[in-house]
């Protein structure tokens, strides 16, 4: 082959690689968004995202701006969700409400992630008295209803976006140490991390450069699948009073709130609920979604 | 309507589904199988020789599905494939009259029920008997599958048998309700050598005793050569030749056979043979062309080949079929321009007089720990007492069967162990106690190609970051164009486009992976190269490619070798020298064609012997040496002579002293008492 | 085997150990002096001095942990501030409720959930298996606590058909009883149901896979002989530790439905323990509720082994 012909020919190679990952890109999102609930939920998480992000261009009301004229009124069409118990707009507390649900849920995945996986790494790792001592802590976190072990913590951190985000993070970060510990366990035994040692890489390398780049598609669907659960901790935990306090807006005070006035105004409370719900079912569906797509061998299974 | 043969495949069809495209795995497959015969269908993966046989029971599942084509069963007027998958008719054809065996023992029995269950339930399905009658048959089934204490045996769990057992089982519960064929899908390609012999040997002798025909699928030769009667070997969805067993490897027409049989190593071979590999890749199914699979890789392909579409089964000779559209006088005239084609010499081994490593009493156990506090219980003998030399640019053969301890003693040459106790001279130093530090200067000497492509690259990294990684670790380039430029020059040196470097492990087939795995070996300049089973994965027809490059970077750059494999016939091909082992030990030592002539250990002669040659000429003549049981777990290693207890000639001085290695001739060494 | 339970008894009493250790300090991490919580702040110093010694203040906290564990084994969890009574007895006329109401959800959901599961593997990709799916999905992520409030609107207030809340227990009134608990016990069903439906039908889509069903279908059973005889049993044995992980999280759900529905039981008790810091109340309830999911895992465990013939092995 002559050089003229391997310098055509690596461009063209190159084009193909580039063409190869735009294909792969695409793939992905066809497999992703094949099924309509997927699609639809992703919808959905946007307009949501987008509502928070543009909270105060579209709320009707000042959320916090009480008014004693307007104390407890049902739908009516100045407040399409009525008012609550200081006359405050129902529907623009839910609109900014959003942000509280959406920013604790991403933030907490975050800390649990950044946690819990390089908890998980270095045991699957160094096994041994490491793995033990780790892995022994990990089960007695679990071992505490998640609900449990978040109520406890809010007694010790209070309440807040930050504390909570905090709270909900230490007490998500399990599932990342166990999930990326089998994952580091299994990836160690594969004959490239061998290679990989005998080339004379040091341990933090191999963890770094050859693990964690290959426990990328686990380490995002178990965000992708944590993220809603978390937001409905989150909201539970401010529906009994212990995450985020008033005044601030979040989906779960708001139910709490509107409980009282039920035969007034029902919409004060469910609505807000009807939020939270419709958030981490769609959440929840796309990374199913997620799921299947970085899986191809669970696709179209679930 | 045919009623001649005992069963009719006629023009099959099967078709799968992917990335909403359906494309054909088979594409009119013709065969027939007669009463009590033994017929071997030989292809590589993905030749759809599996697909076949499942089709033709309707057992294809989803993406799968059965296209077209008849299957006539005696005694049945009816086209097999016009009944519903789960119709009466087909479950009484499937299990009753035709049983299948399948690769993976350790997954093809249901592990939550008894093994006794599963065997009665066949014969249940298949004969009207009383549960009573059932159970005592099942025990009789054991009992011919030489299942001890079948008895008790008969209220086990499948994973508490091993898994030559379990395929035993497996034979059991599919001959139990006496079928009219068996069907062998690799049956004992997962299982070691010995096994497999054994398991083959008893499967011959039970269909012979009740007249029942089997259908061997596998992908190896020599098994079809020392067991069946009647060959068909399939490539790329099609029947490339059919004949009787000594007509298709003494008369062989097809040029996809005639170029299979050139590719593969022998057992008796001569030192000097030259492997002629296949160029090129097995055709992907979705891209199959309308002409010849084969065209594309064939030696004798000519126009004519592109334009004709219709390459089914043609009659060349008494009761021999080729799909081949040339006649025998131009198939006569491209033989005798090939033999004239220039492939090389075998190419010629520099070996030194210097040694590269020594290695002196090696012992490794491994502790086994149980409980929460990790209490050290017992000790996995995982190798002890290994001796023996290597010299530059020699190339030693390892083989064993599994638990032999043959990778644990790559291992601690790599020093990836610190061996227990013992010597590992290499480059003139002992490095068996180095500790990590001193250990970084040795490690770009000795490099590694490992077994299975797929897991020795990393996923996430490119090919040329692969390759050139340890470039980088051990400051053996000055960056920049240097660096790029040696990386090229590796992916040469293994025959790969260098333009290709920037592709993930994933882009490419399994033998360009070994090639990858075989420059990032090259790439620290190493003086010994641990090959571990570097070949096994690979289809037959890519092997030769990648034995022949070993070859050939040996002769041109003298290094030494360590080639680690089960299959001896391949081992025998590319060493200077075998090391035969057994449960962590040295059985015998002796160079090639010595150990092939005069096997001195009975452990070496009954792996020799279990070892088929490609040609049923030869394995007629050959002496099958009998040999007991199945390899023991490692834990379980017997006292003495750890062969003893499967040994025909085993005396009480066996049982109780364990052989050294001694030196019996100039360069043989053997641990045998009766020697 | 009886080792094997041994053994996963001693792990279970370590990592008891590890959990109530763990209480004890995230308690003793508690903002303000636990004292002036205890007492309501409105004490002498002298007073305070004496209850700072009789509560070890001055000791190190593993010294202290240690004393508490002494008395926690004995069966004394000291006395509750905010009730002014022992902890043990308000545990004890709480428990019961929650265990209860668990329970019957429990019951509930598990048969329903497991035939809902082979309903939809069996007939995959029908409209039924869309339908199951897609309300199991939904499901399992509805928040209890609307769950609880939505049902009180409908069911209370404006269809009036069943008490919005309150408890007694069925030997008491038997039909107020069962119209009290309806509610609280369908919230807390509903997404276990959702959840075993999810887990079965994903296992049994995976055995499905299996070489051994190839195997049996070789062997020309029936496809449903082949369902419920060979794919059944494998099946279920992963749906097996997550009704342990259900049971666990009954209790955790608990905290909300009792919340709702004003139900004394040890949900509410933690909240209003957390909500007054009266610290021996929580450790109380964490620590009970801790032993309660141990005890479950290691049944669940158990229950394995005696199912899994693969463990009985080993």
């Amino acid at each position: 082959m002559s050089q003229a012909n391997v310098t055509a020919d690596s461009q063209a190679a190159k084009a193909v690689l580039k063409a190869n990952k735009a294909k792969k890109r695409r793939q992905f999102l066809r497999a992703l968004f094949s099924r309509k609930i997927v699609l639809v939920s992703a919808a959905i998480v946007m307009i949501i995202i987008l509502v928070a992000v543009f909270a105060y261009q579209i709320m009707p009301f000042d959320p916090n701006k009480p008014s004693v004229r307007e104390r407890n009124q049902g739908p009516s069409e100045a407040h399409l969700l009525g008012t609550d118990e200081f006359g405050r707009d129902v529907l623009s507390r839910i609109i900014i409400g959003s942000r509280v649900s959406l920013i604790v849920g991403v933030l907490a995945v975050i800390i649990a992630c950044i946690i819990g996986t390089s908890l998980g790494m270095v045991a699957g790792f160094f096994g041994g008295v490491v793995d033990d001592v780790i892995s022994r802590i990990a089960e007695a976190i679990r071992v505490i209803p998640q609900v449990v072990l978040a109520i406890a913590l809010c007694a010790v951190f209070g309440g807040g976006v930050v504390n909570m985000s905090i709270i909900l993070g230490i007490s998500n970060m399990t599932v990342y140490i166990r999930m990326m510990r089998s994952q580091v366990m299994s990836i160690k035994e594969r004959d490239f991390i061998m290679a990989g040692r005998l080339q004379g890489n040091s341990n933090l390398r191999l963890m770094l450069h050859h693990i964690l780049p290959n426990s990328v598609s686990p380490i995002i669907v178990t965000m992708t699948q944590q993220i809603g659960g978390t937001i409905l901790a989150e909201a539970g935990l401010s529906f009994l009073g212990l995450g985020i306090s008033t005044p601030t807006a979040s989906w779960g005070t708001l139910v709490s709130g509107g409980r009282a006035y039920l035969l007034t105004n029902p919409v004060y409370s469910l609505a807000p609920g009807f939020c939270i719900a419709l958030l981490v079912i769609c959440l929840n569906s796309l990374g199913d979604g997620v799921r299947d797509a970085l899986d191809p061998r669970l696709r179209g299974e679930l | 309507m045919a009623d001649r043969h005992l069963l009719e495949i006629k023009d099959l069809v099967t078709t799968f589904r992917s990335d909403g495209k359906e494309f054909n795995a088979i594409e009119g497959v013709n065969l027939h199988v007669d009463r009590g015969e033994i017929v071997g269908i030989v292809g590589e993966s993905g030749s759809g020789k599996s697909v076949t046989m499942l089709s033709s029971l309707q057992l294809i599942a989803s993406p799968g599905r059965v296209a077209g084509g008849e299957v006539y069963l005696e005694g049945i007027n009816e086209n097999l494939l016009s009944f519903d998958s789960d119709s009466e008719q087909m479950r009484q054809v499937r299990g009753g009259r035709i049983s299948m065996i399948f690769q993976e023992p350790m997954t093809s029995l249901n592990p939550v029920l008894t093994v006794g269950y599963q065997i009665q339930e066949n014969i249940l399905l298949h004969k009207d008997v009383t549960p009573e009658e059932a159970k005592k048959r099942t025990i009789e089934a054991m009992k011919m599958v030489n299942i001890p204490d079948a008895e008790t045996r008969f209220d086990y769990y499948p994973q508490q048998f091993s898994g030559g057992m379990r395929q035993r089982i497996m034979i059991a519960m599919a001959m139990a309700p006496g079928p009219d064929i068996l069907i062998a899908d690799e049956a004992t390609t997962a299982l070691d050598v010995t096994t497999q012999a054994q398991l083959l040997e008893m499967i011959r002798d039970i269909a012979k005793k009740t007249n029942t025909a089997v259908i061997m699928v596998t992908h190896n030769l020599g098994l079809v050569a020392r067991y069946a009667e009647r060959i068909y070997v399939m490539y790329g969805g099609h029947i490339m030749e059919a004949s009787g067993c000594k007509e298709i490897f003494h008369n062989t027409k097809h040029p996809y056979t005639r170029a299979l049989l050139r590719a593969i190593p022998r057992l008796d071979d001569p030192k000097d043979r030259i492997l002629i590999p296949i160029d090129g890749l097995p055709p992907v199914p979705s891209q199959r062309p309308p002409y010849c699979p084969f065209y594309a890789r064939c030696e004798y392909r000519c126009d004519a080949c592109k334009e004709n579409t219709d390459y089914s089964l043609r009659e060349v000779g008494p009761d021999h079929w080729s799909s081949c559209i040339l006649t025998q006088a131009q198939l006569d005239e491209k033989a005798e321009e090939l033999s004239h084609k220039d492939y090389g010499a075998s190419p010629e081994r520099r070996q030194n007089s210097e040694y590269c490593l020594k290695v002196r009493n090696v012992r490794k156990y491994f502790p086994v720990y149980k409980g929460m506090l990790r209490k050290k219980v017992g000790e996995v003998k995982a190798i002890e007492d290994i001796n023996f030399d290597l010299r530059q640019g020699e190339t030693l053969g390892v083989v064993g069967e599994s638990g032999c301890g043959k990778t644990t003693l790559a291992r601690c040459i790599m020093r990836m162990y610190e061996p227990d106790e013992g010597e590992i001279i290499f480059g003139g130093r002992d490095i068996a106690h180095f500790k990590d530090k001193e250990l970084k200067p040795v490690r770009p000497k000795v490099s590694m190609i490992f077994q299975d492509p797929f897991s020795s690259l990393d996923p996430r990294q490119s090919a040329g970051s692969i390759v050139g990684e340890s470039l980088l670790i051990h400051h053996l380039t000055e960056g920049g164009s240097d660096y790029e430029r040696r990386v090229d020059e590796l992916f040469r040196k293994v025959g790969m486009d260098p333009a290709m470097k920037d592709r993930v492990a994933h882009e490419f087939s399994g033998g360009q992976r070994q090639r990858i795995g075989i420059a990032r070996a090259l790439s620290s300049n190493p003086d010994l190269i641990i090959c571990d089973e570097p070949i096994s994965a690979l289809d037959v027809s890519i092997q030769a490619q990648i034995i022949n490059l070993l070859e050939d970077i040996q002769a041109e750059l003298g290094i030494s070798y360590i080639f680690i494999a089960h299959d001896l016939a391949v081992v025998k091909h590319i060493s200077d020298r075998i090391l035969v082992m057994y449960l962590g030990r040295v059985m015998e030592i002796a160079p090639c064609d010595e150990l092939y002539e005069h096997p001195l250990h009975p452990y070496t002669q009954a792996l020799l012997s279990a070892i088929p040659v490609a040609d049923p000429v030869v394995e007629e003549q050959r002496e099958a040496v009998p040999i007991q049981g199945e390899v023991p777990s490692i834990l379980k290693r017997p006292s003495g002579c750890p062969f003893h207890n499967r040994c025909p000639r085993a005396t009480d001085r066996c049982r109780q002293e364990t052989p050294q290695l001694r030196d019996i001739a100039g360069n043989h060494q053997v641990a045998c008492h009766l020697v | 085997m009886a080792r094997y339970i041994f053994q996963r008894l001693g792990q279970t009493l370590l990592v008891l150990l590890i959990v109530s250790f763990l209480t004890y300090l995230l308690v003793d991490f508690l903002p303000g002096d636990p004292i002036a919580a205890m007492t309501g702040g409105e004490i002498s110093g002298e007073t305070y001095e004496r209850l700072y010694y009789e509560m070890n203040m001055d000791k190190p906290v593993l010294v202290r942990y240690l004393l508490w564990l002494k008395d926690a084994v004995t069966g004394n969890l000291g006395m509750s501030a905010s009730y002014h009574r022992k902890v043990a007895d308000i545990i004890g006329e709480r428990v019961p409720v929650t265990i209860y109401l668990s329970l019957l959800a429990f019951i509930i959901s598990v048969p329903l959930g497991i035939l809902f599961g082979i309903i939809s593997a069996v007939k995959r990709g029908s409209a039924s298996d869309t339908a199951v799916t897609l309300t199991a999905n939904i499901c399992c992520c509805l928040p209890q606590f609307w769950l609880g409030i939505l049902f009180m609107y409908v069911f209370a207030m404006k269809l009036g058909w069943l008490p919005s809340s309150g408890f007694v227990w069925p030997h008491e009134d038997f039909v107020m009883s069962l119209r009290q608990t309806i509610m609280p016990v369908l919230c807390l069903a509903i997404g276990g149901i959702a959840s075993i439906t999810r887990q079965t039908r994903s296992s049994m889509l995976e055995v499905i896979r299996q070489d051994y069903i190839r195997t049996a279908r070789s062997k020309g059973l029936k496809s449903k002989k082949v369902i419920y005889v060979h794919a059944l049993k494998n099946a279920l044995l992963p749906v097996i530790t997550l009704m342990g992980l259900r049971l666990g999280g009954l209790v955790g759900g608990s905290v909300f439905v009792e919340n709702v529905f004003v139900i004394p039981g040890m949900g509410s008790l933690l909240v209003n323990a957390i909500t007054s810091v009266d610290i021996p109340l929580i450790q109380g309830c964490v620590l009970l509720i801790a032993v309660f999911s141990c005890v479950i895992n290691l049944i669940t465990d158990i229950v394995y082994v005696y199912v899994d013939p693969r463990i009985k092995m080993a």
